[in-house]
């Protein structure tokens, strides 16, 4: 059985104005996710890869067809569904620590155990020396290292992550594309990596899901078998070069669908 | 000098201070030199010498502390009510819908005109000073608040759905902590309002408070103690306005950090 199941899912939202066609965000689509599966969804902006993860976390609700989490269907958001967000979503008023601690809290551990883990993580993802610092003192990959950490300090089934370093500098996201696959290969967690740039969904998944513009649908489903663990160098590999022509290729026909389409 | 460029802290506060002399120094060549009569306006040495008079002769610290405890209590009161009311206008959108057009039409209805009708009810007691606060601020804040709890980022309350929390823990650990900085600083503000209202209410009928001095100078043409009085409200005002700064950058340290 598969960990994750989507079944039909798809999104329409209604008209932004009267008399304005409903916009379909994703047309029916089916994935199936197997246990520890590392899968980015690549696809152009405003194909519907956000919109099949927030439903996915229970954020937004599909029009039709259903998601199952390990049998169970999603109704609502919950901690076993953690996601990390494009935009930096730590709490500001709480320290790096605390931001880390928010779901051990919410469960409602007592406190030298939510910090004992805390602490666990915040040395896991590199910020020794930061747990007692705001989030306004942090840079943006800091940040988004406190905001993996929070998810994962939770234990979730899946974690989902939205686009989270398409705000960082280039050297920025290579690091931390490289903690997050390292931290997956020692934690072994199922994820779910939303995308849109190419050589990130190639570098981090054991399978990229390539989606059409809008409506989204799933155009390719691509199993990547470069040997994990995997070092940077690997970009440069002539494996690594195919992979990458061919997704070029399913991608550039989407963006200039999306690009026509407005 | 160019746009939004900064100055060096000894400056800026060296600007500040020159300001109030300048301002003394025009008032005391208006005065002093004769070009405004007396009966008018008093110079600033009368002024404090009035003062000095109505703080040693005529206890006018026992009314200053019954109008700051107006003030207060009055303003404790309607924060009392109207902060969790917003908070939960702010949060429940059925709550807002049944609240929000009844307090939009409150809050225009000016807290002075309140004030014959509050002397009617309440005599021109305590009761009456504190009801006219209170009208003055209560919906001010509820609104205010409303709007503060409401505007909390999305993004914020989504990722504390995906770590686990509840209704309640949305309100409680996301919401009232991110409304809060911007809460303390609608109560600095309407803090400010409320003295209007108290020294109005002082003004129209009462026997004690910094407003009950004002009218009696002014049957007197007593415009030193008259300006004397205005200037103690004035410094009231700056010496809570900064105990409220200091309290907001103690309790909110992760705005500053």
């Amino acid at each position: 059985m598969s960990k994750l199941r989507v079944e039909n899912v798809a999104r329409t939202f209604p008209p932004a104005h009267k008399g304005a066609a409903p916009t379909q965000a994703l047309q029916p689509i089916t994935l199936d996710v197997a246990d520890n599966d590392f899968i980015t969804i690549l696809g152009p902006s405003g194909c519907g890869k956000s919109t099949l993860l927030r439903i996915v976390a229970g954020l937004d609700r599909a029009t039709a067809g259903r998601v199952l989490l390990d049998g169970t269907e999603v109704k609502e958001p919950g901690p076993d569904r953690g996601m990390v967000f494009q935009s930096y979503t730590l709490f500001p008023w709480l320290t790096v620590t605390d931001n880390i601690a928010f779901g051990l809290r919410e469960r409602g551990l007592p406190e030298a155990e939510r910090n004992r883990i805390a602490h666990e993580w915040c040395t896991r993802v590199g910020l020794e020396g930061f747990e007692r610092h705001y989030p306004r003192q942090l840079s943006g990959g800091m940040q988004q290292r406190t905001a993996i950490a929070r998810v994962l300090a939770n234990d979730p089934k899946i974690m989902l992550l939205d686009e989270p370093f398409g705000a960082l500098d280039n050297q920025t996201r290579a690091l931390m594309q490289e903690t997050l696959l390292d931290i997956w290969q020692r934690d072994t967690k199922t994820v779910l990596f939303v995308t849109h740039d190419i050589e990130e969904s190639i570098f981090l998944a054991s399978r990229v899901v390539v989606m059409s513009a809008r409506p989204g649908r799933i155009k390719a489903d691509v199993r990547v078998d470069l040997p994990y663990p995997r070092h940077y160098t690997v970009k440069t590999a002539p494996e690594f070069s195919a992979l990458k022509a061919r997704l070029t290729e399913e991608i550039r026909a989407e963006a200039m669908l999306a690009a026509e389409g407005g | 000098m160019r746009p939004l460029e900064p100055i060096p802290p000894v400056v800026r506060i060296g600007l500040g201070i020159l300001f109030f002399v300048l301002f003394v120094a025009g008032w005391a060549w208006a005065t002093l030199g004769g070009y405004v009569p007396r009966i008018f306006l008093a110079d600033p040495l009368a002024m404090l010498r009035e003062g000095w008079t109505l703080l040693v002769q005529y206890g006018f610290l026992y009314d200053i502390g019954i109008t700051i405890w107006r003030v207060v209590g009055g303003f404790v009161m309607a924060a009392a009510i109207a902060v969790p009311l917003g908070v939960m206008m702010g949060t429940y959108k059925w709550v807002e819908a049944f609240f929000e057009p009844f307090v939009s039409f409150a809050r225009y209805l000016p807290a002075s005109a309140f004030i014959p009708l509050l002397i009617l009810w309440a005599g021109i007691g305590e009761a009456q000073k504190l009801a006219v606060i209170f009208i003055g601020a209560v919906f001010q804040i509820i609104l205010m608040v409303a709007v503060a709890v409401g505007n909390t980022r999305r993004d914020l309350v989504e990722a504390a759905y995906t770590l686990g929390a509840r209704d309640w823990g949305i309100v409680a650990r996301v919401l009232i902590p991110s409304a809060a900085p911007e809460i303390a600083e609608i109560l600095r503000l309407v803090l400010g309002w409320a003295w209007t209202y108290v020294i109005v209410a002082e003004l129209i009928g009462s026997s004690a408070g910094i407003g009950h001095m004002i009218v009696d100078s002014q049957a007197l043409l007593n415009t030193g103690q008259i300006i004397f009085g205005i200037i103690v409200i004035g410094l009231i005002g700056l010496v809570s306005d900064f105990l409220f700064k200091a309290a907001n950058s103690w309790l909110f340290p992760w705005r500053l950090a």
